[in-house]
């Protein structure tokens, strides 16, 4: 099991948590103007990298608060926790 | 003829099994307490008039609690609270709290109804809860001005350390898991009752 570390309570087993898919995908500004394979692609398609992913998590049996988390894919370790809305953090 | 409803706790029907198991650890409802949901900015404008109405400033620690007199602030989020208060003064603290928070953007709930607390006391009650809650709750980790919404037994409760003295906790949980919490404490508390040594 992963260890969490909400940015408000700490680290936390990882069952406490829900998984929001990727970070910074931004809404279309002109979704009409879209077709319907880029429209697809916003929707579906997301990045699958081996080594740090940006991420959505919520610690919904906790404080209930959505942040922001890079986390290594290959070594599970969460290299840095940081607020919606935050540019994703340099990672040295 | 309508009759004044006496209102029944979600833990009545298990108020002589949850006596009767005490030993080295005693288990009873806590019932009817006020709870308050407060959601505000603490550092916006409507925060002394808060601090006035509570007689304590809102804890802005994470999982922290503040005291004054009978009430006690748990924190829950950045920007939420829950007012805990003697049974009954629900309508005086939300009352106030809807007066003080004006003219800021913010809400407070009447929630008394959402959750009843088991309170867990004795020298096991902490081994009784470490089987179901994956939370350090020793007491320098855990100590009394502390809380912590976490899991117990896959249900989500919020759990309050009461004393400093002996193990003793509040875990409050949503009326709906109620029955199904203290079922599983009174189970995980029967090798430390009574007829455990025989």
């Amino acid at each position: 099991m992963l260890s969490v570390p909400c940015p408000w309570c700490g680290p936390r087993d990882e069952t406490e948590f829900s998984y929001g898919g990727q970070a910074h995908v931004a809404h279309p500004a002109e979704p009409d103007a879209l077709s319907d394979h880029e429209w697809s692609d916003y929707l579906f398609v997301r990045d699958n990298p081996r080594g740090p992913f940006a991420e959505r998590w919520c610690h919904s049996a906790g404080c209930r608060r959505w942040f922001n988390a890079v986390r290594d894919t290959v070594t599970h370790s969460f290299l840095a926790v940081y607020r919606i809305g935050d540019p994703v953090p340099e990672i040295s | 003829m309508a009759e004044a409803a006496t209102p029944v706790s979600p833990l009545a029907h298990l108020a002589r099994r949850l006596a009767t198991a005490a030993g080295a650890v005693r288990l009873r409802e806590v019932t009817f307490l006020a709870q308050v949901n407060l959601r505000v900015d603490a550092d916006g404008p409507a925060a002394p008039n808060i601090t006035r109405a509570l007689g304590a400033a809102l804890p802005v620690a994470p999982n922290t609690v503040a005291r004054h007199r009978d009430t006690s602030v748990l924190w829950l989020g950045p920007d939420e609270w829950l007012v805990v208060g003697p049974p009954g003064s629900q309508g005086r603290l939300s009352g106030e709290l809807r007066v003080a928070l004006v003219p800021e953007a913010g809400s407070v709930v009447d929630v008394s109804a959402h959750r009843t607390v088991v309170e867990i006391a004795g020298p096991a009650a902490r081994a009784v809860l470490a089987k179901g809650c994956p939370l350090d709750l020793h007491q320098q980790r855990f100590p009394v001005g502390r809380c912590a919404q976490t899991m117990l037994a896959r249900a989500q409760v919020v759990l309050v350390p009461r004393t400093a003295e002996e193990p003793a906790y509040w875990v409050f949980v949503r009326a709906s898991f109620a029955d199904y919490l203290a079922e599983w404490l009174l189970d995980a508390a029967i090798e430390y009752g009574p007829g455990a040594a025989r």
